[in-house]
């Protein structure tokens, strides 16, 4: 019975542990499969070719620099909706809002984080840029600014939550500090709540950022999918195509080992290691600030 | 969260103007502007909503929802796109919950502050970060090629527990560490093992809070669209898939076919497809939303 029990115990404490250990074995695993496939790309096509601004495939031109400014384009863009909403609803509901008001909003955005992407990809085709079409005057709806635009409300509730949380952990007493030297609500917000959630904000629009350019479906269905070098402003409101979507809209008629399909892989690894550096840049901030912030409290 | 300290120019600038004759006209514009923010950002959202809602509604109907579809998809039902999203569903929840919550439990009652362990939420961050595209070609690569499981329901259900995994292992986790130390004190003390205490003290109290992040990771699970379009997704099956190793229709890939790859496709249709799918995700999101503040209304510590 006794030893039964501390075996019982033992494969149980072990089980544990390596589940524990299992995420470091899926990232290390994804990257894996991804060089396995993606690597031969280097050798089925010259290293000049592959950054070259040419996207056609069907021809063997697989220059990926339009898809990646595609993307660039479509996820600058989302930034510049996305930032303004997302801090400025962050702070309404961490700062000003009544009690009740944030208790219908915040899951309310959350339930807009829960969104399929998908959903709102098809509103995009079906009202945003027959919209945005007639509104702007454009030949087509469907650009890498219709793309922004849906973007900017998906990496909204992200930015909202995480900058929130930023704001919650500024301590009041900061806040009432600066009530007392006579400063009005707004001026302590601007002067010393932001000031001093800085940290959390940056997290929370790198984190933003991060799922701006790995949203697939949305901008596949309202970007145009065009491969065209984005060169100048005008490119914001002509089509467009992004990394993701050029997998997902590839990867299914690729025969398997072939040039294409090494590429698509080649460019999978590019958004994997983008993602790698902004989730570690993002996270580099939260731990050193809580250190900086355990110090100060301490 | 971090907070910094502030520097003393930054108090110097509130003091510089702290009398300024119409600060409170410039606060009462600056929050008419945060207020104004706070509705263009939450009233697309409902308004999203609703007119999915209305437009959707004249298409449900029992036939739409338990019949197959007909005419190139054009009429009829779409019982196989419901099935296929609940079998991934269960999938996940076989692959990916007892796993994430496993983790969790490591990493919230076993790990202490280790290289490791700071490299194991660092993982984490990033399995939350990949783009869902991304795990779609690894699914393709690791389960559908190398396993040589083929597109089936059970390459796409892995691909979508792996990438499910953060969701609930860090709600999981925040959930086990609500639990006050007092009570693994105490039951350490009567004598209780580790896996003892866990399992019938600390488990118990979490629960909901876990329950919460299964259901907000299944619901991640049941929308995403990228990850099955090379792993599992069928653009159309006559039949329903009767083994794990079959290709299944699903209602966000579904969706994207409707809207994008058949031409003439009744816009009601889509609609009605939306709007199930959108219910499948606002029933988890309230219910998970339900189970949250019930149990912090009935906690006592």
């Amino acid at each position: 019975m006794e030893k039964s029990l501390t075996w019982r115990e033992f494969i149980v404490t072990r089980a544990i542990q390596a589940s524990g250990y299992s995420a470091i074995v899926f990232v290390t695993l994804i990257f894996f499969f991804l060089l396995r496939e993606g690597a031969p790309a280097l050798t089925d096509v010259k290293l000049s070719a592959l950054f070259s601004a040419r996207w056609y495939p069907i021809e063997d031109y697989f220059g990926i620099l339009p898809l990646i400014t595609g993307s660039l384009v479509v996820t600058i863009g989302a930034m510049l909706i996305a930032f303004p909403l997302g801090i400025g609803t962050a702070v309404y509901i961490s700062e000003i809002a009544p009690r009740w008001i944030r208790e219908i909003l915040k899951p309310l955005v959350e339930l807009l984080g829960g969104l399929p992407s998908v959903v709102l990809g098809f509103l995009g085709i079906l009202l945003v840029s027959p919209f945005l079409r007639s509104f702007l005057d454009l030949p087509t709806g469907l650009t890498a600014f219709t793309g922004s635009l849906l973007l900017g409300g998906i990496a909204v509730p992200t930015i909202v939550s995480v900058a929130e949380d930023a704001l919650d952990a500024v301590p009041r007493s900061y806040r009432e500090g600066a009530w007392a030297l006579g400063a009005t609500r707004w001026q302590t917000i601007w002067y010393v709540t932001l000031p001093a959630a800085k940290s959390g904000v940056l997290t929370a629009v790198m984190l933003g950022v991060g799922r701006a350019i790995g949203e697939t479906m949305t901008v596949m269905m309202v970007t145009g999918n065009a491969p065209v070098l984005a060169t100048a402003l005008g490119s914001w409101f002509a089509p467009a195509r992004t990394m993701t979507a050029t997998i997902a809209a590839e990867m299914g008629e690729v025969a398997n080992g072939s040039a294409h399909y090494h590429v698509l892989f080649f460019i999978g690894i590019v958004l994997f290691l983008i993602s790698l550096g902004v989730n570690v840049a993002a996270s580099s901030v939260v731990f050193h600030a809580k250190k900086r912030a355990e110090r100060i409290l301490s | 969260m971090g907070q910094e300290n502030l520097a003393p120019t930054q108090i110097t600038n509130i003091m510089k103007r702290p009398f300024s004759p119409n600060r409170r006209f410039i606060e009462r514009i600056g929050f008419a502007g945060l207020t104004a923010t706070a509705l263009v950002t939450t009233l697309p959202i409902v308004g999203t909503i609703v007119y999915i809602l209305i437009q959707g509604a004249p298409a449900i109907s029992l036939e739409f929802l338990t019949s197959f579809p007909r005419d190139g998809m054009r009429a009829g039902g779409i019982l196989p796109a419901i099935i296929g999203t609940l079998y991934l569903a269960l999938g996940v929840s076989i692959f990916a919950v007892p796993l994430g919550i496993a983790a969790a439990i490591y990493l919230a009652e076993y790990a202490s502050d280790t290289p490791l362990t700071r490299t194991i939420r660092i993982a984490i961050i990033n399995l939350a970060g990949i783009p869902s595209v991304v795990y779609g070609l690894f699914g393709l690569g690791l389960f559908v090629l190398f396993l040589n499981f083929g597109t089936s329901i059970l390459a796409a259900s892995l691909t979508l527990s792996i990438m499910t995994l953060p969701v609930i292992i860090s709600t999981a986790e925040e959930a086990l560490r609500t639990v006050p130390q007092s009570f693994r004190t105490v039951s350490a003390s009567l004598g209780a093992t580790r896996w003892q205490t866990i399992r019938r003290i600390v488990l118990k109290e979490a629960l909901p809070g876990i329950l919460t992040g299964v259901i907000l990771g299944l619901e991640r699970a049941v929308g995403e669209t990228a990850p099955i379009l090379f792993t599992g997704a069928a653009f159309f099956l006559p039949r329903l898939p009767n083994s794990p190793f079959d290709a299944t229709m699903a209602l966000p890939y579904h969706l994207f076919v409707i809207s994008t790859q058949v031409p003439n496709m009744p816009v009601q249709i889509q609609y009605g497809v939306a709007l199930t799918l959108l219910a499948f995700v606002l029933t988890m999101n309230l219910v998970a939303t339900v189970i949250r503040s019930r149990a912090r209304a009935k906690r006592q510590w």
